[in-house]
């Protein structure tokens, strides 16, 4: 079984310390959860807590004028590896936190969170920051969604990229109509501008190449609805799914490597469809004009304004409004790793990423979750190796097959025993390497099916061996019986 | 004198550089895509089709992280830049260029799969890079390129040169490879038009239609990007793709026997509008005058222009239509270009081109045979040398003692023999040698082999079809009979700028000779399962009766009433009243 520690530090401001401690500060304390995934795996959550009481530079750092500017100076103070928390406690009556916000958590590791009376208020309430900032039921779940029972898992669940040791992001633009629109766009600058903060800070996660390319031609596989009123184009949210297969066999493969792609497209309507926009369910246009495909990307629609005089020659000058679309595509982004804000409590208030558009415990919460499913994936990839084998008895295992098969089960079980240890860093380090190696395992070419010959088969070549002698033997048999019953018998006769 | 002229024409192929490119007129743009195609009448009545899309991208693909692509397609440059490509070289051909009768071609490619690719100096496992590449070519073209190994992949040392920018010609980078079964068709097709830029959907690749293109007697489409100078003080890299397609349409099955031709005949569509993405796209007709008459053939509509430049040593006039020309369809809504003739041709008139090879497998039996190849060199007064390449499969196992090269009655000695013996299902043998043909020359090559005996798994699928031997490939710088000018290759049109023109007296030609179908001795394939049926029923019959003749027990049995003669033995008896037996 499966358990995640982490290492907790619970720092009292002054005049935060709840009346009912059970011991004087500093006491250490532990809580744990079990999150069941399905009837026979469950994964056990275990809160490490150390309670102490602020040192003087907490203390002035935590009587700043704002959270903010507190958590930038508290960052200063704090030595927080990978995958540990520190909770600060400050008063109920604090300015620090806005009026109705309970916790705030910061850009790094910690959270301010006030103070709620009785322990047992605050010891939920810091359970509730601790699931946000590390990993909840629901992305435990979702990390291991191939082994969720169909129908409990949520329609996001699926959503999230499989973890993988690299990822290759491609934007394209679509330009349908290059007799209309030429169409710029400074992807080099928006890349370095937007994209790369996050990716240099993912670079943790996983290897990420960058590429774009501009698509001409490229139409959508459906054609839009006119609506009169508005005088547009509509695609409904029904048909969103039968956009993205026609436009796929234009993006080109990655032909180059392994990793998984994430497409971002950007779609420039032809001039006889635009301008488009995306309705939803509820048949509301969507503000982004943007939708995301789980596991695969997203696509924006940009439309191009209208000149004012309908004589404007063609093709019309087009530059894309780069921020704009990096705003969606960003977002889409975050979806996709599963990194998405939505559900937190309203008492919560997060900070903006800012820049680096990645906060460092979001980035802890990509590791856990990317580190359990690596788990889940190599003992997934072993046991169905060794389903294989019991299949086949013939099979020839190499030395290299069986080293990388050994090293496969090392690194996963250092893996599980450096979650339990709360050393989320190396685990991840650790299960990477697992999953390198049960995969190379896996795929070796020696361990091809088809390379070996059923047994069925041959026995049918041998037929006509079997068959013949078979006749004779049988016949014999048949008159051993009945010669042992006629001897039977012969002495009741003799009676 | 011979040696000399070996030594020029290696010294020649060496230096093979490209000419200097166009500048930039202060474009914004760093890519540009220029199209064009060629219909040239051939002397047999047919007619060729050669279309060029060249995309040029002033940027380096080696360098930077990131990359961002417009109009050179993301799937290669990606392969260039990861693989550290430095030249590739990719030809899909069904059919065979008929040099004798069709004449030179614009561009030459062996039958089946040609891949010749050179490697940057920093890649360290060039073997390695090689098998990547193949395979991850054979992805993107749907072809099976996936089957290029060690046994059909050969080091050429001299017969390919970069054609691009190079700083070194090391030959140890060079990978080249023929697989000479590969069957081209409308899968390998879709994927290349896909790496237009605009497509099939407008411009000249409007009429790539499958459905014609292989309905006709040769069809070869190739890619080649090489790194070119971005500008005449070649200071920075430009890479060039070119994507070139040529198609030979039959005159009595696809023009029923009339040597008219039309867009709409061949190709069953018209030009109705260009790609807004190129910044060049021309139709050029061949119209040049044989033997000095004028005006054989009348183009309709008339063309925008008429260009005259030396192309492989024949001057040649062609008529230009340009689309991107306001007025070329003003007039009309599409381009039909139509080329009628004036008069009859008089077929027996054919001129035949300097440099000609023929191939053949001679001898019987399946034991040993011999590979002849004949080489015609029809100048009237000038001796050229030429390289020829062979690459033989390993399971023809050639004799070098019997290489025989004999010119006009002569044995005609190689002055550069580069021979590199096969090793069984490791590697296939090479054999590069450059040899001098005397003006109006046949020179008769014959190397004898024996044919190896494969194991049975070894053998494809249909094994009695026979085994290709890939083309043999000829390298020779061929003296033009007109004197040509040095003109600005980027302004000419197609494929002068591909291959390097030396000087104004001769130029650069490369030749394929028909592949090679070879028997090997094909054992019946059926007969282990036969032989396992008929051992088996021999063993079970002899198992069965001696299983028998060992479990049977054998004990004696008295007869309770006898026979017919005990019988009447015994009524006998009982008429004498004597007792019975």
């Amino acid at each position: 079984q499966v358990q995640l520690v982490v290492p907790m530090t619970v720092v009292f401001g002054p005049g935060s310390v709840p009346g009912d401690l059970p011991k004087p500060l500093p006491f250490r304390d532990v809580q744990e959860m079990e999150i069941s995934v399905n009837l026979r795996t469950s994964v056990k959550s275990r809160y490490e807590m150390r309670y102490r009481s602020t040192t003087g530079q907490e203390e002035a750092a935590l009587a700043a004028a704002t959270a903010r500017e507190a958590d930038a100076a508290l960052h200063q103070l704090q030595d927080t590896t990978l995958g540990s928390l520190i909770m600060y406690v400050v008063p109920e009556t604090s300015s620090l936190l806005p009026q109705g916000i309970n916790v705030y958590v910061g850009k790094h590791r910690s959270a301010l969170v006030r103070a709620g009376g009785s322990l047992a208020a605050l010891q939920a309430r810091l359970r509730e920051v601790a699931q946000v900032m590390s990993f909840t039921a629901s992305s435990i779940a979702a990390a291991l969604s191939d082994r969720v029972p169909d129908g409990q898992l949520g329609p996001d669940a699926r959503r999230n990229l499989k973890s993988s040791l690299g990822y290759e992001i491609t934007f394209s633009l679509l330009n349908p109509d290059p007799k209309s629109h030429t169409v710029d766009w400074d992807i080099e600058g928006a890349v370095n501008r937007y994209v790369k903060p996050v990716l240099d800070k993912l670079s943790l996660v996983a290897n990420f190449s960058v590429d774009s390319q501009i698509l001409y031609y490229a139409v959508l596989g459906v054609t839009p609805r006119y609506d009169k009123e508005s005088s547009s184009f509509l695609l409904s949210a029904h048909s969103l799914p039968h956009v993205i297969n026609p436009v796929e066999a234009r993006l080109g493969s990655s032909a180059a490597s392994l990793y998984p792609v994430l497409n971002f497209l950007l779609y420039v309507p032809e001039r006889s469809h635009s301008p488009l926009y995306i309705q939803d369910k509820d048949g509301a246009p969507v503000g982004t004009n943007a939708f995301h495909s789980p596991r695969w990307g997203g696509i924006m629609i940009y439309n191009v304004e209208t000149p004012a005089s309908p004589q404007a020659s063609l093709p019309l000058h087009v530059d894309v409004d780069m921020p704009r679309v990096m705003e969606v595509f960003l977002a889409q982004l975050r979806l996709l790793f599963g990194l998405s804000r939505e559900e937190v409590p309203p008492e919560f208030l997060l900070e903006s990423p800012g820049n680096e558009g990645l906060a460092d415990w979001e980035l802890d919460h990509l590791l856990w979750a990317h580190t359990v499913e690596n788990i889940a994936t190599v003992s997934t990839t072993l046991t169905s190796l060794a389903q294989l084998l019991d299949k086949i008895g013939n099979i020839v295992i190499k030395d290299d097959v069986a080293s990388e098969v050994y090293r496969a089960v090392a690194s996963v079980q250092s893996a599980v025993t450096k979650l339990s240890l709360g050393h989320l860093h190396a685990a991840f380090q650790a299960s990477k390497e697992a999953v390198t190696s049960s995969e190379r395992a896996f795929f070796d070419p020696s361990l091809l099916h088809l390379l070996y010959f059923p047994d069925d088969q041959k026995f049918a070549i041998y037929i006509p061996l079997f068959l013949p002698m078979a006749v004779p033997i049988l016949l014999s048999l048949a008159k051993i019986v009945r010669e042992t019953r006629l001897r039977k018998k012969e002495p009741t006769k003799m009676d | 004198g011979r040696m000399a002229a070996a030594l020029l024409l290696l010294r020649l192929l060496l230096a093979a550089g490209p000419g200097p490119g166009r500048a930039d007129a202060g474009r914004e743009r760093r890519d540009a895509l220029r199209e064009e195609l060629l219909l040239s009448p051939l002397p047999t009545g047919d007619v060729a089709a050669t279309f060029q899309f060249r995309t040029r991208w002033d940027a380096d693909l080696q360098r930077g992280a990131v990359s961002h692509y417009r109009l050179f397609p993301k799937a290669l440059g990606r392969l260039v830049a990861a693989l550290g490509v430095r030249e590739l070289h990719l030809a899909l051909t069904q059919g065979f260029w008929r040099t004798r009768y069709w004449g030179q071609p614009p561009l030459q490619a062996p039958a089946g799969a040609e891949l010749w690719v050179w490697f940057q100096p920093t890649v360290t496992d060039v073997d390695k890079a090689w098998k990547e590449l193949s395979n991850i070519l054979s992805g993107i073209f749907c072809a099976s390129l996936n089957f290029i190994d060690s046994t059909n992949t050969v080091i050429p040392t001299a017969s390919f040169k970069p054609l691009g920018l190079a700083n070194g010609t090391d030959h140890h980078l060079l990978r080249y490879a023929v697989l000479p079964r590969e069957v081209v068709c409308t899968e390998n097709l879709t994927p290349w038009k896909k790496l237009l830029p605009c497509g099939s959907k407008a411009g000249l690749a409007v009429l790539l239609k499958a459905e014609r293109l292989f309905h006709s007697s040769y069809h070869s489409q190739a890619v080649h990007i090489r790194p070119i100078c971005r500008d005449a003080s070649c200071l920075a890299v430009s890479w060039e793709l070119r994507q070139t397609l040529t198609v030979v349409f039959d005159f009595f099955s696809s023009g029923q026997g009339k040597k008219d031709w039309s867009l709409f005949k061949m190709f069953s569509r018209t030009l109705t509008d260009t790609c807004p993405l190129a910044s060049q796209s021309k139709v050029y007709v061949d119209i040049s005058p044989k033997n000095k008459e004028k005006e054989l053939l009348e183009v309709s509509p008339p063309p925008t222009s008429v260009h005259e430049a030396v192309v492989q040593g024949d001057k040649k006039t062609y008529a230009v239509y340009d689309l991107l020309s306001p007025s070329l369809f003003n007039t009309s809504r599409s381009l039909n270009v139509q080329l009628k003739w004036k008069r009859p041709q008089d077929s027996s008139e054919m001129p035949i081109p300097t440099l000609h090879a023929q191939r053949y497998v001679g001898g019987y039996g399946l034991q040993t045979g011999q590979i002849c190849t004949l080489i015609y060199n029809t100048h009237p007064y000038r001796a050229f040398p030429v390289i020829l390449l062979e690459t033989v499969p390993w399971y023809l196992r050639l004799y070098v003692h019997t290489l025989t090269i004999i010119t006009k009655g002569k044995e005609n000695k190689p002055s550069y023999i580069h021979y590199q013996p096969a090793q069984d299902r490791r590697r296939p043998h090479l054999l590069e040698m450059l040899i001098q043909l005397p003006a109006n020359s046949v020179t008769k090559i014959t190397i004898q082999f024996e044919r190896a005996l494969l194991k049975w798994t070894e053998y494809p699928p249909d094994p009695n079809h026979g085994f290709y031997v890939g083309s043999s490939v000829l390298s020779a710088l061929v003296p033009s009979v007109t004197a040509m000018k040095d003109v600005d290759v980027e302004q000419s049109p197609l494929f002068t700028s591909l291959f390097p023109s030396s000087d104004g007296s001769s130029y650069f030609v490369r030749l394929y000779t028909e592949p090679l179908l070879v028997n090997l001795p094909t054992p019946d394939f059926s007969m282990p399962y036969n032989v396992i049926c008929l051992t088996c029923t021999v063993v079970a019959v002899c198992y069965g009766s001696f299983y028998n003749l060992l479990t049977r027990t054998f004990h004696v049995e008295e007869p309770s009433r006898g026979g017919l003669a005990k019988r009447l033995a015994n009524v006998i008896r009982k008429f004498r009243g004597v007792p019975p037996l």
